[in-house]
């Protein structure tokens, strides 16, 4: 009956990623990660380092965990960048509804 | 038969030039790591088959990929370049503190004798090593903790450690060079380190002849006489002959001494090769003449090398981790543009011909003689 608790409070979450960091992880298309508590930019973000931890340090920094300052976050048409890593995300998010978007500034190159 | 393998690292990723030993027919992989800065490839002299490289972006930071195939393929390894200890500071380009904040790796430096073994030398300057082929890095913190370290100052490139030379006579004994801070030796295998500049002199500094604050844009050694180094300064190409103790200038007759990269002939260790650049603020060739030019004589008296090179309106520069030489009989000269081309002499300067034209801006050519 634990499991079966456990299972049912993981919200799967959509997460897209910027083309140069699908390539460096190898992946195509949207991710989809299993996170358990509260869903959050901070416990997404884990979650993902953790599946490909190739991408450890190209999204926030690995100590302070602070968002790289080309890199934006946004979902349900809504710039999250400057929220706190411990805010929740949309309930659309955590639902599976729609992605949590991974955005390389607008910045030249 | 020999080959030789021509690792390029430029901004919109990596390249991978090979061909035999005649080095007239090239075949070209890449781009490896498209859209992102390479700035240096580099190949184990203990398994040619292992490289690495430093991929990085303005976006999202430091990579360091692996490859044990010889470029066949990558893996991406440890990226976390963390300064050990008090972080501290350095002069800021006003004069100001400014912390110590990691931006890139510049240089990657293989062990000679461990292919797991590699040194990196990153931007804001500090030396950093890993045992483990790339997973995990330390930081050799005696560099950056040195006395002198509150007053360096990042040259208009950012305040990197470009340069990384190992001493294959002479355990422990490592060569490092920092802009705007000078060359720097250990002989206790990179634990501590004393200021090697005596004898630069240098405009733009408040004291010209100061210890620290050179801008030096690279040092070469040739493996037989590793106390002879060679240097080419913000202006100035400079020569010592006793490990870094005291320096004297051997521009000589060139027609200009601003210059970025410097070279050793493989198999003679008094012929230099450097690229003259106009000055520090026209970073092309003079007269819009790209001429590499050879010395046989240790400096001082330099020919020019120009059979193959553009002989007019080339306004392309070379910067300083972009020339390399092959080991084969007849010794190989390779560098790159910031043009997109890579040249190759495969008769140690005589003739030149691109082996590519149009790649994106070349930040660094390595090469690799394979057996």
């Amino acid at each position: 009956m634990t499991g079966e608790t456990d299972a049912a409070r993981m919200a799967l979450i959509r997460v897209a990623l910027p083309a140069h960091l699908r390539t460096l992880a190898r992946i195509s298309g949207e991710v989809e990660l299993p996170v358990s508590g509260p869903v959050t930019q901070g416990s997404v973000l884990d979650a993902l380092e953790a599946r490909y931890p190739m991408l450890c340090g190209t999204i926030r920094d690995q100590r302070t965990g602070r968002r790289r300052a080309f890199i934006r976050f946004f979902a349900c048409e809504r710039d999250l960048s400057h929220e706190q890593p411990d805010d929740p995300l949309p309930g659309a998010v955590a639902s599976g509804a729609e992605p949590y978007l991974i955005v390389g500034a607008m910045a030249g190159g | 038969m020999s080959s030789v393998r021509v690792l390029v690292g430029t901004r919109k990723g990596a390249f991978v030039l090979t061909a035999d030993g005649k080095r007239d027919q090239w075949e070209v992989s890449g781009p490896h790591f498209a859209g992102w800065e390479i700035y240096h490839v580099k190949g184990s002299p203990a398994d040619q088959d292992r490289l690495y490289a430093s991929q990085s972006s303005g976006w999202f930071g430091q990579v360091i990929q692996r490859s044990d195939d010889g470029g066949a393929s990558w893996e991406p390894v440890g990226n976390d370049f963390n300064y050990q200890g008090r972080t501290g500071t350095h002069q800021w380009y006003d004069g100001t503190p400014h912390p110590w904040e990691f931006a890139r790796v510049w240089h990657l430096e293989p062990s000679l004798d461990d292919p797991d073994a590699v040194y990196a030398g990153v931007e804001d300057a500090g030396l950093f090593h890993s045992d483990d082929g790339g997973k995990h890095w330390q930081e050799l913190p005696g560099l950056r903790g040195h006395e002198s370290g509150p007053s360096w100052q990042p040259g208009a490139g950012g305040m990197c450690l470009h340069t990384i030379l190992l001493d294959p006579s002479r355990a422990g004994r490592m060569f490092t060079a920092i802009s705007a801070a000078g060359a720097f030796r250990s002989d206790d295998a990179g634990q501590t380190w004393q200021p090697v500049n005596r004898g630069l002199r240098s405009e733009g500094i408040p004291d010209g002849d100061a210890e620290v604050g050179h801008c030096v844009h690279r040092l070469a050694m040739h493996p037989s006489r590793p106390s002879v180094l060679y240097m080419q300064k913000h202006w100035d190409v400079m020569r010592s002959d006793d490990a870094g103790e005291s320096w004297r200038e051997i521009s000589g007759d060139l027609p200009t001494d601003f210059g970025f990269p410097i070279d050793v002939h493989a198999h003679e260790p008094e012929t230099v090769y450097v690229v003259p650049i106009t000055s520090d603020s026209h970073h092309f060739p003079p007269e819009g003449k790209l001429r590499v030019y050879r010395s046989r004589t240790g400096g001082d008296e330099w020919e020019p090398l120009t059979r193959g090179l553009p002989q007019e309106h080339c306004y392309v520069n070379v910067l300083r981790d972009a020339m390399a030489v092959d080991s084969l009989e007849s010794c190989g000269i390779y560098f790159g543009t910031t043009g997109g081309q890579v040249y190759a002499s495969a008769d140690a300067g005589d003739n030149w011909a691109p082996i590519v034209r149009d790649l994106p801006a070349v930040l660094s050519v390595e090469v690799q003689t394979l057996s």
